[in-house]
């Protein structure tokens, strides 16, 4: 299915954000993501189903001041 | 010497705090980091480069279990976008501190008072131990606290500019007007910058582009580290008042006529 991910428009196969992430080859206990503006907490990442259109944002820590 | 620094039961036994940006990789941002002797670093919240999966976390460098991680929300313009990002800050799982930013423009980087002010009390409100960075003014620190700021953290200088502390009266008088611990945060260049803001009497001062941008960024890291002991002792030890006049040191009696 077609979504956007840090802004970028891909077409992925996952149906939840735990494979998502195993697609992008993401390790899930580094970083947050937000679909749609809310937040997923890490433990629904298994269940949580992704969804056409869907606007996800996958987040971590870089360096800052 | 043990001398904690305390911000809502958290203990920072080191009174200088390291930002972690603008280094050449994350091995020389580790060793400048243990060379500062800190025990707190600020880091910031960004995508995740999903293209170049090659690219390393900044955590591999940085134990959360050594350092207390101290998230920004650096590059906030608009109340939302702060609140949006110390959420996602807090979800992370290794704080519940922020530093929070609202940036007011972008030459300066001056904060936005009034959105600071508003993010402040939300956040606090939620839970979060919220250190703002604002100006060097003492009514804002004071309406800061009002919020539930958990400390303030005024400039010395803008953000990397290195001019030192600008203005050390204000901050003396941030010192005197709030009861909560004062980080001066921004605007260091050298070691004499830490060690002033330490002997005004503020609690801690936060250091980046000092270190990052030296030419030796691990020995930048260990001069600020003895700077900033310098000053915390000086300024407990207190100083000698200023005068105007000589006063000899060596006695008068005794002398040959």
């Amino acid at each position: 299915m077609r979504v956007k991910v840090n802004g970028v428009e891909m077409d992925v196969m996952a149906d939840t954000i735990a494979k998502l992430l195993k697609e992008l080859d993401i390790n899930p206990s580094r970083v947050v993501v937000e679909v749609n503006l809310e937040i997923v907490k890490r433990v629904h990442f298994d269940e949580y189903k992704i969804k056409e259109g869907d606007s996800i944002e996958i987040v971590n820590f870089v360096g800052g001041g | 010497m043990t001398d904690p620094l305390i911000i809502k039961g958290i203990e920072f036994k080191s009174r200088l705090w390291v930002g972690t940006g603008k280094y050449k990789n994350f091995e020389e941002t580790a060793r400048a980091i243990e060379a500062s002797g800190t025990d707190v670093v600020t880091v910031a919240v960004r995508r995740v480069n999903i293209i170049d999966r090659s690219q390393e976390n900044l955590l591999d460098y940085i134990d959360p279990k050594k350092y207390k991680i101290l998230p920004n929300t650096a590059g906030c313009y608009t109340v939302e976008d702060a609140l949006r990002y110390a959420r996602l800050a807090r979800e992370a799982g290794v704080s519940d501190m922020i530093k929070l930013e609202v940036i007011g423009d972008e030459k300066t980087l001056f904060p936005d008072v009034c959105g600071l002010l508003k993010a402040t009390e939300i956040l606090a409100k939620e839970g979060f131990i919220v250190l703002p960075y604002t100006n060097d003014d003492p009514i804002t620190a004071k309406r800061l606290v009002d919020a539930g700021a958990a400390a303030v953290m005024p400039l010395g200088a803008p953000i990397g500019s290195g001019l030192g502390i600008r203005n050390p009266y204000n901050i003396k008088i941030i010192l005197e007007t709030v009861d909560v611990p004062v980080i001066v945060d921004a605007g260091v260049g050298t070691a004499s910058d830490v060690a002033i803001a330490m002997e005004l009497g503020c609690d801690a001062v936060l250091v980046n582009t000092a270190i990052a941008g030296a030419k030796d960024p691990i020995m930048m890291a260990e001069a600020l580290k003895h700077a900033c002991i310098a000053g915390r002792l000086a300024y407990k030890a207190g100083r000698i008042p200023k005068k105007l006049y000589a006063s000899a040191s060596s006695p008068i009696e005794g002398m040959l006529i």
